[in-house]
Parts: C-alpha cells; structure tokens; sequence
C-alpha cells in the first residue's frame, strides 16, 4: 500500500542542467478540458445524460457519436484557423467526457466530484483489515502462479477477481443511486481502483508466460 | 447513396466546386498516389499504366535526382546513392535502426535523426521521402488536372511522435497540404468497410516492408472507431529478405561483402522470398563482384524455419491490441489482410490459426491503404454531401509522459486514447523562489526513460519567486487528429502566465528546415517568394470563402459591431492579397482569423446545442 502513498508524493527531478533548479514536485493529476476553471464540468450534461451512476449505454454511445459529428475536426479540414482550433477543444472535450462516462470505475469518481465529495484516490489509503488481508492472499497467490508458470491458476485468480468485483460494483450503484452513501461509496471506489490494478497485473502475468511459450 | 439531390428552396447553393485531393500511400517499398473521380477511389498511375512507385531515390552528382523504377535499376550499381527503403529511417537516429551494418550507406549520426552521405551532398530522411512524395504530386496534378488542395498521407498506425513529425515535413517540403495523417491499418478499414458494407468488430493486420501494425476496429453505421491499435515499427518484409540474405552467406560460406554485393544479394533474398508465395522451392543464383558465382536452393520448409521468430513476432502485438480493446478473438468478426508481405503463406497460416478464421484477402493489399485515403481525402476536401460521408474515430498508438525521478516516466497520456485528447498535469516548485522548471517529454510504454523515446526538453522560465511549493504550474498535452504532439506549461497560481508551446521537431532545427526548402527550390527552379505568395493568397482565399459562408448560416449570433469588425478585416485582407508581400497576406489572414474567434465558438456551442436538442426529454427518464 506504501507503494501507491510514494507515488502520489512522488518527487519530480530532471536531469542536471547548471542554471536550472530542476526538481518539481507533482501536486494532482487530473484530466483536462480545455477550460482552465474545470475541476467541475458536468459530462453528464453534455451527452443530455441525468446525472446518476445508471448509465444507458446506448444513448451515452449515440449522443457521443452526434456531438463528434457536428465537432471533430475533420468536419473542419477546410475551415478557418479559429474554427479548426474550436473544434480540436471541442472534440478534445467530447472524447474526454466519453472515455470517462463509459468507464464504471471513472463514472462514479465524476459523480462524486460532481457532488463535492473527495474521493482521496491519491491521499486516503486506508483500507478495510479484511480488503487488505484479501489483497495479501491474491498477491501471494499471484507470485505463485508466476513461479509455477501456471496459466490455469492465473486463470481462476482473474475469474475470482471479476467475481468480486462485479459484487462490488453493485454495492457502488447502491451507494450512490439508490440509499445515497457518498463516502460509502468513495471507500467502495478505493477498493475497485486497488482491484483493477491487480486486474492488470495478471493480465501482465499472463502475457509474460504466454509470450515465452 | 443518394441517387438524386432535392434542393430545397431557399437550400440551394452554387453548383459544388469538386476538390483536387488525394490520398498517399508512403510505403517503405512501394508509393502510391490515388483519388475519388466521378465517387470511386482509383490509383493514379504514370505515363506507362504503373501505379507502384518503388520507393528508391537515387542522387547523381550533377544534382539530377531518380525516383522510381529508374532508381531501381540502378541499385546494384551505385548502391551508395541509391536509397531504398528510407521509411526505415524516418524519425530515427544511427543506434535506432537494426542491421544497419548491411545497408551500404555513409550515415552522419544528426541528433533526432540520421542523414545520409550521397554524391549530390548530406540527405536527410525527409529530403529522400519528400523526393518520392514530389512525384506522385506531379503525377496526380497531370492526372487530374490541376493543382491540388490537399493530401491525406498516411503513416503506420504504431509510428511515434517523430516519424509522424518526419512525414508530415516531408509533405511540407514536396509542396503538399497534408490535410490529415492517416494511420494505413485505418484507411485499409475504410476501403474494406465502404467496399463491403461490413459491421461489426474486424481486425486489420497490416505487414509491410519495414513496419507491422494491428488496428482493432468497430464498424457502424458512418462510424470508424479504432478500438486499439498495436505494432511493431521496425518489423516489415525487410526483415523477411534479411534473414534469407543471412542463410545465403552461411550456405555459401560469406563473409564481408561489398555494399554491391550486399545489394545484389538482398536483391535475390526478396525474390527468392517472393517466388515462394507460389512455388515450394525458390533457386538463387548471383554473380559476385570478384567474379565468383553462387547458388542455392531456398526451401518453403527452411524459409518457415528461419523466419518463425519474425512470424512469432506479429502476434504478441495482436494479442496486446485486443486485451487492450478489452475483446476476445471470438468477439472478431473478420481479418482484413494489408500490405504485400501478407502474401506469405506463412503469414496467412499464423493469423488464420490465431483468430479461429480466414484472412480476408479480397482487396489488392499493395492499393487498400491509398484508396482508403484517397476516400478520407475526399471527404476532407468537402466534396462529399452531410449525411453521405463518416465519422473516423483513431487512437493515439503509444503513451506519452515526462520524466520523473529515478529517470522513470509518469504518464500523462495513456496508449489507445481517442484522438483529439488533451490531458494535464499540475507540478509546483520544490525550492524557495525557484524561478525555472525544466521538463522532459518522452513516449513510450516503458517504465524506464532511457527504454522510452525522447521527443523534446523545455523549460519553463519566468515563475514569480514563491516558497516552495506554491507555484501552480499545469503542464498540458494536447494531441491532435493527426496524432501530432504539443505541449504547454503555465503558472497559473497568481494569475501570471508563463507560457510555452513545444512542438517537437526531432532533431530538425528551424535551420535545417529553410535550408531543404531552399535546396528543394533550387532543385526544382521554383521561385521561394513566389511559391511562399501563392500559398498564402490560396490560404487567405480559402479563409475569406470559409468566414463568409459561416457569416451567411449564422450571421445572427454577431453584434452589429462584431460584425463591422469581421467585414473591416475581409477588406484589409482582401487588399493585402493584392500586394507582392507574402507576409503582409500572413499578418492579415492571422487578423481575420483572431477577429472571428468569438463567432466560430457561439457557432459551435449552437451546434452542439443542436444535437442534443429533443433528445434530453426522452431519455431523461429511461
């Protein structure tokens, strides 16, 4: 868990150069429209969408296909300077909306924010004993499978891990559409964000051992 | 298709002018140039009915430069000044590209990328590629008959920041308007997706000459949405002929060959590999320079055997585009098969057996990829009707960041992001009074700077002197349509703007530029002025025609004074372009377009307004 502690703190060097002082030091990631104010533009509202964590697939899908019709710039390749630069920020802002309203997990981090509540992605590493117990549990059995080469138990950890992550989402759903439980909800967020990561890692395992066969 | 056009009344405009565009296929091999006429994309071809070009330019040192067939002719002989296959080293220093030993050039090490020492002079890769480009775009005009407003090139999909800034400079030099860089497993999807009307999730597996790309693509209804893309920039055919080239010398007991007989015998590798796509049993037989005669017999069973590694090669970057699609072989409906090398035999074994399916071969796989851009092109140019063109949706092949400690990279923009994206990030000063922050922008999926590319350092100058920690500086990237890169940071703590725009150009100094463009103008007996005052005359034109036909949809959204403001602007401008002065044509066309900013947003935000107008209501309560 410290792991994910140092990497917010993370101290930003660059290589030496004699009149610079180089070091920086990374204050919070975020992603960006193109409106410096934007720590809270609704992508809801863009895509006419209400402004829940139930989503509609197919309409989020059509309304972003109409708005990248009418904005992305290969409508403009002939038009004015300022109208090609409108249509990059608009497109720009349309993609932007689009990747993080089809994604659960970064859906219900914009509903939160959208509702003033600080998930603490980057601060809160808390976790309940019993999640961090499970964690140690999948990272031993991780290891193992890696020493033993063994793709089938791979297989079965990941099938473990969607398993208790679709659980999972349905008590975030819960938290925030239906008894409405913010910080219920952002702890329930902290722990899918862990879960992911250890989605990648075996996918990363596995593509180690199936790369070597 | 719309069989007849209804205008109507009030609707109908001027009779539609239709724009000379193309799309480029720039292959490490082979160049093809191809365009719409009369709705159907065709290649071009030259005055003896060839539509490849071969992609060799050969300099003589009397200045005179060969493209083409010529130049291939001419390979064996003076392989010193005959460059084939320069796409290899597009965007790519000396220690970048692998065999380099075999190819019999005089490299110069350049910082960013390499150059070659011919007869005619030091070269660089863009010159060499722009060589090639200027062909096709004298082949097109003949063809078509007149100047063109543009081209769509297009660039494999798994090419990074420098190789695309390489390309689109190369375009630049040979006189052409890019109008978009396309990714060629892309333009494929849509000459196969048009052609045939598909839907559905297909995968487009594209082997070259020098370069392999993997393009996972969702077809809907008028939407090309790339899903994932993958590749390997330095895996093509080349790599196919170098190990049979290999298996020569060890089967003839080679060692040290001239660059002459390293031509020659790659020259036989290629065919021999080539007659194996219909033969089981391929004879090679070459004359040495000291006079000796070699020969041997390449098997279908030893080309398999030497060249598994490579084939083994193409289908770890297909698996990595799916997981990254988040799809399952099953979930592909079919295969599209570009590029020559796909004819191998062996190729078309190992994607067959690993999606479960036949390869889709119905397309000529050396002319899908121009085609495609020729139709791109088409719709860029504004010849197609709303409602009868589509929607392209590409993704950025490879992540960008910037150095962080330990020489490790934080990642600002993530691989297979939809294009346009913009990203950002907030850093502040890590000393009292720190004034200047420097920072390194590299792309890559490594973790490690040093396995990663470099595309620019900047710096950022001018922070007010604070205490540690309270300056605000937001580091944006933005990545355009074309996949292109720029870069800017500001302090925006106290609301002073410290502002830097790095447009990484990859070891081309401004210098250099003007240089290839005066070398190029020499070469070709253009006159610079007069080239530089056509193309801002063709630039201020097209921008007058563009405000004017905004004016006339939405002319309402402007206060009278606006208005006055935009009229008084046209008319300065349209005064400047009466003038000798390129740049007084420039000043003015930067003044119309500041004027109109304002009026092309509200258009915008109207637009957008639009889309969702009607729909809100009824899917509010789904």
């Amino acid at each position: 868990m410290s792991k994910t502690n140092a990497a917010a703190e993370k101290v930003l060097t660059f290589k030496p150069t004699a009149a610079l002082t180089r070091c920086v030091w990374r204050v919070a990631a975020m992603s960006t429209p193109f409106d410096a104010t934007s720590a809270a533009l609704d992508h809801f509202a863009l895509f006419g969408l209400p402004q829940r964590y139930a989503i509609d697939q197919r309409a989020l899908e059509q309304s972003y296909r109409d708005v990248q019709t009418k904005v992305h710039p290969d409508r403009f390749a002939q038009a004015s300077a300022a109208e090609q630069r409108v249509s990059l920020q608009w497109a720009t802002r349309a993609n932007e909306a689009y990747q993080t309203l089809r994604d659960p997990l970064q859906r219900a981090r914009h509903l939160l924010e959208l509702r003033g509540v600080d998930c603490g992605l980057e601060t809160n590493t808390a976790m309940p004993a019993d999640f961090l117990m499970q964690q140690m549990q999948w990272r031993e059995a991780l290891e193992e499978a890696c020493d033993d080469r063994d793709l089938a138990a791979l297989e079965q950890l990941a099938q473990e891990l969607a398993q208790q992550t679709s659980a999972r989402l349905q008590h975030l759903a819960q938290h925030l559409d239906g008894v409405r439980d913010d910080l219920a909800a952002a702890g329930e967020l902290r722990c899918l964000i862990f879960m992911q990561k250890f989605s990648l890692a075996i996918d990363d395992a596995r593509e180690g051992i199936e790369g070597h066969a | 298709m719309a069989l007849l056009q209804i205008a109507e009344p009030g609707m109908s405009s001027a009779p539609h002018q239709h724009r000379l565009a193309v799309g480029i296929d720039l292959g490490t091999t082979n160049s093809l140039v191809a365009s719409v006429r009369s709705g159907t994309a065709v290649c071009l071809t030259d005055a003896q009915g060839r539509a490849l070009l071969p992609s060799v330019v050969r300099y003589h040192s009397s200045g005179a430069v060969d493209v083409g067939d010529l130049a291939q002719q001419s390979q064996a002989e003076d392989s010193r000044n005959t460059i084939v296959s320069v796409k290899r080293f597009m965007g790519r220093g000396v220690s970048d590209v692998a065999h380099i030993e075999n190819a019999p050039y005089d490299f110069v090490d350049a910082p960013g990328m390499l150059q070659i020492r011919t007869c005619a002079g030091v070269r660089s890769p863009v010159e060499v590629s722009a060589e090639i480009l200027r062909v096709l775009r004298a082949r097109a005009e003949a063809s078509l008959g007149g100047p063109l407003v543009g081209a769509v090139v297009t660039v494999p999909a798994y090419f990074d920041e420098a190789q695309r800034q390489a390309t689109k400079e190369a375009a630049r030099l040979a006189g052409l308007e890019v109008l978009r860089l396309l990714n060629e497993p892309t333009a494929a999807a849509i000459a196969y997706g048009l052609d045939h009307a598909v839907e559905g999730v297909y995968a487009v597996f594209d082997l070259g000459g020098g370069t392999f790309d993997i393009s996972i693509l969702r077809l809907t209804q008028g939407v090309f949405e790339v899903l994932a893309t993958n590749g390997d920039a330095a895996l093509g055919g080349d790599d196919f002929d170098h190990r049979v080239f290999c298996w020569l010398l060890e089967q003839c007991g080679l060692h040290q060959l001239g660059p002459r007989d390293t031509r020659l015998l790659l020259t036989k590798a290629r065919e021999a590999k080539e007659a194996l796509t219909l033969h089981a049993s391929a004879r090679v037989t070459a004359q040495l320079d000291n006079g000796e005669v070699i020969e041997a017999t390449l098997t279908s069973e030893i080309f398999t055997d030497i060249t598994r590694t490579l084939v083994q090669k193409t289908l770890a970057p297909t698996r990595k585009a799916l997981r990254d699609a988040a799809l399952q072989v099953s979930d592909v409906k079919g295969v599209v098969m570009v590029g020559g090398s796909t004819r191998m035999p062996q190729i078309q074994q190992a994607v067959g057996a690993f999606f479960g399916c036949e390869p889709l071969n119905n397309l000529d796989p050396d002319k899908v990829v121009a085609l495609g851009a020729a139709m791109q092109a088409d719709v860029l140019a504004g010849n197609k009707a709303a409602g009868d063109d589509w929607l392209l949706l590409d993704v950025i092949p490879l992540s960008l960041g910037i150095e962080t400690m330990g020489e490790l990279v934080e990642r600002i923009v993530p691989r297979n992001s939809t294009l346009p994206v913009a990203r950002a990030q907030e850093f502040t000063t890590f000393k009292d009074g720190q004034t200047a922050m420097r920072f390194h922008v590299v792309q890559g999926e490594r973790e490690r700077v040093g396995d990663c590319r470099s595309l620019a350092h900047f710096e950022l100058r001018g922070i007010p002197p604070m205490v540690a920690g309270a300056a605000r500086i937001r580091v944006m990237f933005q990545v355009d349509a074309d996949g292109l890169l720029s870069v800017t940071a500001r302090e925006i703590s106290t609301g002073v703007e410290a502002a830097v725009s790095v447009k990484p150009a990859f070891g081309l100094a401004d210098e250099d530029i003007s240089r290839m463009l005066r070398d190029s103008f020499e070469h070709a007996k253009e006159d610079m002025h007069l080239r530089a005052l056509n193309e801002a005359r063709v630039d201020a034109q097209r921008l007058i025609e563009a405000v004017h036909s905004a004016l006339e949809a939405d002319h309402e959204l402007l206060e009278s004074e606006e208005r006055a403001a935009i009229d008084c602007r046209i008319e300065e401008l349209q005064s400047a372009m009466k003038s000798e002065d390129h740049r007084a044509v420039k000043t003015a066309t930067d003044a119309l377009n500041r004027v109109t900013d304002t009026f092309a947003a509200r258009r915008m935000d109207r637009q957008v307004a639009q889309v969702l107008k009607g729909r809100r209501v009824n899917e509010l309560d789904f």
